[in-house]
């Protein structure tokens, strides 16, 4: 059996919206080097629509290929559908991840709220806060790895 | 093209090694512990493999007892030696800090049981000296078990001078050969080696078999209990098929050292000079005494699994010490206890090559390696960051 599935695989090898946008409206960071994974996602939001999405992301197959689905499953959509966007989303639109890899697709949500947040911080947009959680990645890693 | 370059993981087997294994299938497949006439020729094609490995390690036949592997005889060789310096109430073990699993887990159990490990440092060098394992060395030392070469990093340690101060100090002595046997000239006896562990399959041989090798009048300990096998200190019907071939695959590397790893080692010196022009790459792994099929890089701001992958799909096979290849949270053991930060070591590529390898593949490789870091590099957040000055560069 192979590793990932041929979504994955196609997602990893043929990523969609690499890239950074320069005037961007929101972006957004999580995870850090040490835990191996950091994605970075850019937003173009003009009248509450995501006119253009890309992304950045340092780490294994699957969070490449889950920035870059979570990217594709925005694109166009309004703010409000983006923040509706769950990691259980996009690991399905992916046929699935291995256990070990679901929190690649957590820090893509994480991503995509993270680069939503700067938009409304940056413009002064109200918005519910507990929606916003702080992540600590090392606790995240923990949870998703469990003791395997 | 397709490289196979992970051959410290596994090697193919030789034709040598495969036709050694199929008379004991189905015409020599008797047990050897049967009496009648089928089973003595199994026996004795045993005891003439045992020669064969003991002549190629310069022991006696009695001293090499067959195992399931690398990691079997890593156990026992140091429960054993553990068992026998408790007896003298000595419950002090020195090891190293980058050996493989098989040891450390062992270790660890053994530190629960209440044995003190030293854990030599390993940073210096990427590798540590005779001295450092005398200075270490206490009245309550039982055993000093390093491993004859490293398996990610590929440095080889100075066995002959530790087998030496051990010998001066009258402590047993074990390593792990595992990555060494077949590719090194190896001598027990010159070498003050009491323990030696190695496994059939690095070295063109079968899995799923290996050896100890046990300094006779060590007492060794079962891991194994059940029958009279192996003169009592391993039961379970020998392996009789895996056992003759790994001596022949064993016997034929021995003979052919001087003539493959040569060739073996200006592969990895070219392939080593190539990817240090990669910018921001660091060579693991003792750069002088170093195995002859070991290329060990990290490369900062990617990460290995996804090196790998691409690689695969370009037709090179690698392995990495990043933690998303490990399946745990922290990258490989080896490459933090050599000092390299998390941040560096999840970006880490070990190709491995034997004598099947060629110059083409070679080529090859330095081909597609640059162009892979340099994707991956393009889409990472972390290059951007120490691109544009807002990250340091470790590397």
């Amino acid at each position: 059996m192979a590793l990932y599935s041929e979504k994955v695989m196609d997602h990893f090898m043929h990523p969609r919206n690499v890239g950074t946008i320069e005037d961007a409206s929101g972006v957004g960071e999580v995870g850090n080097a040490k835990c191996g994974d950091i994605m970075k996602i850019y937003l173009k939001i003009e009248n509450d629509i995501i006119e253009d999405v890309k992304f950045e992301t340092f780490g294994c197959g699957s969070a490449i290929a889950s920035s870059s689905m979570a990217t594709e499953m925005i694109m166009g959509k309004s703010i409000h559908e983006a923040l509706e966007l769950t990691n259980k989303a996009v690991a399905e639109a992916l046929d699935g991840l291995p256990a070990h890899k679901m929190h690649c697709s957590v820090l893509a949500e994480e991503a995509i709220k993270n680069a939503l947040k700067d938009y409304f911080d940056k413009n002064n947009i109200p918005y519910d806060k507990s929606r916003f959680k702080e992540i600590d990645h090392d606790e995240l890693h923990e949870q998703v790895h469990g003791d395997d | 093209m397709y490289v196979y370059a992970d051959n410290a993981a596994t090697t193919a087997m030789s034709q040598l090694a495969i036709d050694a294994m199929l008379p004991y299938m189905n015409k020599v497949y008797g047990n050897p512990s049967s009496l009648h006439s089928v089973g003595q020729e199994a026996k004795e094609a045993l005891e003439a493999a045992r020669e064969t490995v003991a002549q190629c390690l310069g022991a006696q036949s009695r001293e090499i007892t067959f195992t399931s592997g690398g990691s079997e005889a890593d156990n026992q060789a140091i429960i054993s030696a553990a068992r026998f310096g408790a007896r003298k109430n000595k419950k002090h073990i020195i090891s190293t800090a980058f050996e493989h699993h098989a040891v450390l887990h062992t270790l660890q159990k053994l530190e629960k049981e209440g044995f003190e490990v030293t854990y030599l440092d390993v940073s210096r060098g990427h590798n540590i000296t005779a001295q450092q394992v005398k200075d270490a060395i206490r009245p309550d030392t039982c055993l000093v078990t390093v491993m004859y070469a490293n398996n990610e990093i590929g440095s080889i340690l100075p066995i002959t001078e530790i087998g030496a101060v051990c010998k001066e100090a009258g402590v047993i002595f074990h390593t792990d050969a595992v990555q060494a046997v077949g590719h090194l000239h190896i001598n027990v006896k010159e070498q003050n080696i009491d323990m030696l562990s190695l496994s059939g399959h690095k070295f063109h041989g079968p899995k799923g078999v290996g050896a100890l090798y046990c300094r006779r009048g060590l007492p060794l300990v079962n891991v194994i209990e059940g029958g009279a096998q192996e003169r009592g200190k391993r039961a379970g019907t020998e392996n009789i098929a895996a056992i003759c071939s790994m001596a022949a695959a064993l016997k034929d590397a021995c003979d052919h050292i001087d003539e493959n790893m040569p060739r073996v080692a200006a592969m990895r010196d070219r392939l080593i000079q190539g990817l240090s022009q990669i910018p921001h790459s660091a060579l693991n792994g003792d750069a002088h005494n170093r195995l002859p099929g070991n290329v060990s890089f990290c490369f900062e701001g990617i990460e290995g699994e996804a090196l790998l992958l691409l690689l695969d799909m370009k037709g090179v096979c690698a392995s990495s010490g990043s933690a998303c290849t490990s399946g745990s949270l922290d990258p490989s053991h080896v490459l933090l206890a050599i000092g390299r930060v998390h941040d560096v070591a999840h970006g880490s590529l070990r190709l491995s090559l034997s004598e099947y390898n060629t110059e083409e593949e070679v080529d090859h490789i330095l081909k597609v390696v640059p162009e892979v870091v340099q994707y991956l590099r393009n889409m990472s957040p972390v290059w951007r960051d120490l691109q544009t000055g807002k990250r340091e560069y470790i590397l």
